[in-house]
């Protein structure tokens, strides 16, 4: 009797393991444990059994039907492993091939130097200001103290438009113009835009960007202006400038100066790169937009944004800004 | 304007090296550049003087010289040069001399002659460019001094460049004043007594308005040598300052322009008739100036006339046939002081730039013109001889004496550092401006003459600044109160609208402004471009009136460099001509071609339509896009078929379509893009967001097919169905189009899906039903729909 149930199980444990699949293993439990399986049957025998016998029997199938079954479970699981694993190796996908639809496009590096210069300075509390490109004589020269026979004219040929009656911008500062007129201090402004100048060649475009800012409120002096200017330089190209001011002259600021920052070149020498203009706004400046300049001061500033972009991502030709060409612009994505 | 260092140093000599005076000049606010007067200096070269000629017993053209080098016996010197004479005294190379391009003189023999040295020309001294023989030295030169001596070769050139505000720099004078300031030492002023006049020939002048000349001197000159030669030490004084010798009196003129910065012009008193005049020009005049070119005259320029008419444009360019010439022996020598504004501009409109032009277009000193007078005299007899008459002056005699008050307080507020009033004081007088304490701590100062463009306080402040050094102005970190700006939400930014096409993968470009009338006209026909006055090309000679002008050749630019997709969008103004306004636009516009999608493996290729830009669009105008309306609409440059202006309400916002094929072919572009462009005014305002109750009810969707002609747009269906649904129908949208067999020629199925939802309660099916009813009715009604089965 013995070696017939080891037997039994020795058999339905190797059939066990040897189903290959679900089905396979499934017929094997009716097999063995269903209605009529064989240990079913064995089970039914009890009926022809008495007393400590019929006992021991119970206990003895009993025993060979949960060993049965634990290894059609053991079984049943690897089983479902192996399906899902073989599920999922089919499932498997490239995933290294591209996402469906487009990559970013980029903004012109003029742009993104207009923005950068506005959030630094909007910071500090410079609002962004903007006019129009077509002007007049009196904002864009004679408000700005630079008369009709000021050689200061010859120094920015003009475009005109209208038969001479109006001129396309030579810089931004007509918009300073325009907000002192509309405002009463303390303005803080920062206005950036398109400007023209008649000329055309390798390091002159007729049309250009320039960014320029005013700062006019109670003592405001050419000491702050020093620092704004210097930390400005600092921000914007994320490291330690060092700047240089030196006199210079704009009809429209006084003291007026040139910056410069130390630059180094690639043979390890540094020299100085004029930037930006600056100085304190002309008293006859705040004359033409009614402010009192006895009450106020200010200081003004000027830069090209194409100069500023050249430096800061390594553009050496001007003329790559205006001709959209996309292997360039691609590279400010 | 070039400038030889040693000359400056006989005005002002500080103890420093001229690249120390340099960078003081430059922080002082001056541009300029330092080089050496000679590369090379060369070796070895003394004065030689020939004291006899042969002819070369075997050469023609080469002559035997015998040359005095100061020292022994002459020397045998063989020389090609035509000039070659007894009596002439050149540069001569001795044995073991090394010029300046490398070459070394030894001992030679040409054609059998011994020759011990070489005559040089200028050229072989890198002199000149060119070599005309023998470079002659003056008469009075010392055979055997080192020709880097006698020619004082050891010097740099200042090379310099003023500002607008500083014409008092523009000469020897002016910079010595200047570097006397910087420095605190003093000028050295050459003696100028006033020159003995032994005639009385005078020549009359007239001013007709002294604000255009405040002041004339003239002198005549007579029985001057005509054969009387520039010396070599003002021949190389002028070379340093790149101005090319001429005739002694010219010659001279320039070296006192360049000395002192009072441009002279000398007339020949012979070609003179009657009164000379200050005065405009009139009609129709003619000149014939110095370079030979006959110039008309514009009406009132400023003239130098005589009785019988125009001499020479006044502080431009003297007249051709009023100059001096090899025969002149009566000079009018002409010192006058013509204000910037009577002659700025002249130069530049007859294209003809001069020394003179551009020191009285920045002002001359007004105190100045009797000085230079005598200064030229004073050369012009010593090296011409001649004759002095008096001086003939008119204007004002003495410029008006400027004063201008200076705050010690306000110079410290204005800078933000207090520099002290003694150095105030100290750095202000190193100009010659005199200082008188006021009441308070105001000074009453005193401008000199030829600081004329100190005229108020703040220039005062200015020249302190500058003399103190903007570098010892400390930098102070602001303290303002915060004055935070409006934002306000209701309002996008441009960068916001920038993202948003970025995002979609556009690529902004930046066209200039100026462009091709002829692309202009084919894009945008029905508006008037504003024309330049002067452009630069005749292909930037109009402002473009939109966008597409410039992203068009962008687009036919990369397409010549294999780009055969591209999405570019750009941001600017555009200028329309309205009767005599120039109306600015800001606006926002794209250019697409290509493929719908980057080539790729995971989307079918095909290329973009009108649809594919109208989801970008659509995503421009983001948050408010339910506010714009698409209508087709024709534009002369795009597909009549494929094209819609965008509204907002009633007003204009923009154009989207195809380019038109007549467009294509007269830009010669191969394939239309796409484009839209949009104004940016009417994008900005996108209010601020007010919410609703959310529904707590399930909401109910039916879908509806109808048939409809193909005319029949898909905006007039979900207009009539949005009315006849009424409040229940929550959305409704297009979800299919289908065409084919089924549904007939010319004609398309539209699918609709209806949503149904209210607030307050659960919809029942016959609401729904009969609302879904009376929207099939309508679309009925009003569209000519059939209701698909």
């Amino acid at each position: 009797m013995t070696q017939e149930f080891d037997d039994l199980l020795d058999k339905a444990r190797r059939d066990v393991a040897a189903a290959a699949d679900a089905r396979t293993l499934d017929a094997l439990r009716v097999d063995l444990l269903g209605k009529k399986g064989r240990i079913t049957e064995l089970l039914k025998r009890l009926a022809t059994l008495q007393g400590e016998e019929r006992k021991a029997w119970g206990e003895r199938v009993n025993t060979l039907k949960d060993a049965v079954a634990s290894a059609i479970e053991t079984r049943a699981s690897a089983l479902a492993d192996q399906e899902l694993r073989a599920r999922l190796a089919a499932e498997a996908i490239d995933v290294t091939l591209s996402g469906r639809g487009d990559a970013t496009g980029g903004l012109h590096p003029i742009t993104r130097t207009i923005d950068r210069i506005c959030q630094l300075f909007g910071e500090l509390g410079f609002e962004t200001v903007e006019g129009p490109e077509v002007e007049d004589d009196f904002h864009n020269f004679n408000a700005l103290n630079i008369p009709e026979a000021h050689p200061a004219r010859a120094m920015q040929d003009t475009f005109y438009v209208m038969n001479g009656a109006r001129l396309l911008r030579t810089h931004t500062s007509p918009v300073q113009i325009r907000t002192m007129q509309a405002r009463t201090p303390p303005i803080r402004i920062i206005c950036p835009g398109r400007v023209y100048r008649c000329d055309s060649d390798r390091t002159h475009s007729p049309m250009f960007h320039q960014i320029e800012g005013l700062y006019v409120a109670e003592k405001v002096t050419f000491a702050d202006l020093k620092y704004d200017l210097q930390t400005f330089l600092s921000r914007f190209f994320e490291r330690d400038v060092e700047a240089l001011f030196r006199p210079s002259y704009f009809p429209f600021v006084e003291p007026g100066a040139d910056v410069h920052m130390r630059w180094a070149q690639a043979d390890g020498s540094s020299r100085w790169l004029e930037l930006l203009g600056c100085g304190m706004v002309h008293p006859k400046v705040f004359e033409a937009v009614g402010i009192d300049p006895e009450r106020y001061t200010g200081y003004a500033f000027g830069m090209g944004v194409e100069r500023m972009a050249m430096l800061r991502y390594g553009v050496d030709d001007l003329r790559l800004f205006f001709n959209n060409d996309l292997r360039f612009l691609e590279q400010f994505k | 304007m070039k400038l030889s260092e040693n000359w400056l140093r006989e005005w002002v000599n500080p103890q420093a090296t001229i690249h120390d005076i340099a960078e003081r000049l430059v922080m002082g606010g001056l541009e300029l550049e330092i080089e050496p007067a000679v590369d090379t200096l060369p070796q070895g070269v003394v004065v030689g003087r020939i004291v006899a000629a042969e002819r070369h017993p075997q050469a023609d053209r080469l002559q035997v010289c015998r040359v005095d080098v100061g020292q022994g016996e002459p020397l045998q010197i063989v020389c090609g040069a035509p000039n070659a004479r007894v009596g002439l005294h050149a540069p001569c190379a001795i044995v073991g001399a090394t010029l300046p391009g490398g070459m070394q003189i030894g001992h030679a023999k040409l054609r059998g002659v011994e020759s011990f040295g070489m005559l040089c020309s200028a050229k072989e001294l890198a002199l000149s460019d060119k070599s005309e023989g023998l470079f002659e030295l003056d008469a009075t030169s010392k055979p055997g001094q080192p020709i880097t001596d006698y020619l004082n070769l050891q010097d740099h050139i200042l090379n310099l460049e003023i500002t607008p505000n500083r014409g008092d720099c523009l000469s020897v004078l002016g910079l010595a004043r200047d570097i006397s300031a910087l420095y605190g030492v003093n000028i050295k002023r050459p003696n100028l007594p006033p020159a003995i006049v032994v005639g009385h020939q005078q020549v009359k002048v007239e001013i007709d308005d002294l604000a255009t000349c405040p002041a004339y001197a003239g002198r005549v000159i007579s029985k001057l040598n005509p054969k009387a030669r520039t010396p070599d030490w003002m021949q190389e004084r002028l070379r340093r300052s790149g101005i090319r010798c001429i005739h002694p009196l010219v010659d001279i003129t320039a070296y006192v322009m360049l000395e002192l910065g009072q441009p002279l012009h000398a007339f020949d008193r012979a070609k003179l008739l009657g009164t000379v005049r200050v005065r405009r020009t009139r009609a129709g005049e003619q000149l014939k100036v110095l370079t030979g070119d006959v110039i008309e005259l514009k009406r009132s320029e400023l003239l130098i006339a005589d009785d019988n008419g125009p001499l020479a444009l006044a502080g431009v360019m003297g007249g051709f046939d009023s100059g001096v010439t090899e025969s002149t022996t009566t000079v009018f020598l002409e010192s006058a002081c013509f204000a910037p504004a009577a002659v700025s501009g002249t130069a530049r409109h007859h294209k003809l730039n001069s020394d003179a032009a551009y020191r009285f277009e920045r002002g001359v000193d007004p105190a100045l013109q009797r000085t230079a007078l005598e200064r030229a005299t004073q050369l012009i007899t010593e090296i011409c001889g001649g004759e002095v008459h008096p001086i003939t002056q008119v204007g004002r005699t003495q410029p008006e004496q400027v004063t201008v008050r200076l705050r010690h307080a306000r110079l410290v507020q204005l800078l933000g550092h207090e520099i002290p009033a003694r150095e105030v004081e100290a750095l202000l007088g190193r100009l010659g401006i005199t200082m008188r304490n006021e009441i308070g701590d105001a000074w009453v100062c005193r401008i000199p003459s030829h600081r004329y463009d100190l005229r108020l306080e703040a220039d005062l402040i200015e020249e302190a600044a500058r003399l103190y050094g903007y570098d010892r102005i400390p930098a102070k970190p602001y303290l303002a109160a915060l004055a935070p700006s409006r934002v306000p939400e209701s309002q996008r930014s441009l960068a916001s609208l920038r993202g948003t096409l970025v995002a979609r993968s556009w690529q902004e470009a930046v066209s200039l402004a100026f462009v091709d009338p002829r692309v202009q006209s084919a894009l945008d026909p029905q508006t008037t471009p504003v024309p330049v006055d002067n452009p630069i090309a005749d292909t930037q000679s109009v402002m473009r009136t939109t966008l597409w002008s410039g992203l068009i050749p962008a687009w036919t630019y990369n397409r010549q460099r294999q780009v055969e997709r591209l999405r570019l969008f750009e941001v600017g103004v555009c200028f329309a001509l309205r009767g005599d306004e120039v109306v600015e636009t800001t606006r926002i516009a794209g250019l697409a071609a290509g493929g719908a999608a980057a080539e790729q493996w995971g989307k079918k290729d095909r290329p973009a339509d009108f649809y594919d830009l109208k989801a970008d669009v659509a995503a421009l105008l983001g948050s408010v896009a339910d506010q714009f309306r698409f209508e087709a609409a024709t534009h002369p440059a795009l597909h009549p078929g494929r094209s819609a202006r965008i509204l907002r309400g009633d007003s204009h916002a923009g154009w989207i379509g195809e380019l038109h094929p007549q467009t294509v072919r007269a830009l010669d572009l191969g394939t239309a893009p796409l484009l839209f462009e949009l104004d940016w005014p009417v994008l900005r305002e996108v209010g601020v967001p007010k919410t609703r109750a959310l529904s707590e009810f399930p909401s109910s969707r039916r879908d509806i097919a109808v048939v409809v002609g193909e005319a029949v747009e898909a905006q007039t269906l979900l207009d009539c169905a949005r009315r006849a649904g009424g409040n229940l129908l929550q959305k409704v949208f297009v979800f299919d189009i289908y065409r084919g067999e089924a549904v007939g020629k010319a004609c398309k199925s539209v699918a609709l899906g209806l949503i149904f939802n209210d607030y307050s309660r659960t919809l029942t099916v016959e609401e729904i039903d009969a609302a879904t009813m009376s929207v099939t009715e309508a679309l009925a009604r009003e569209a000519g729909a059939q209701i698909r089965q």
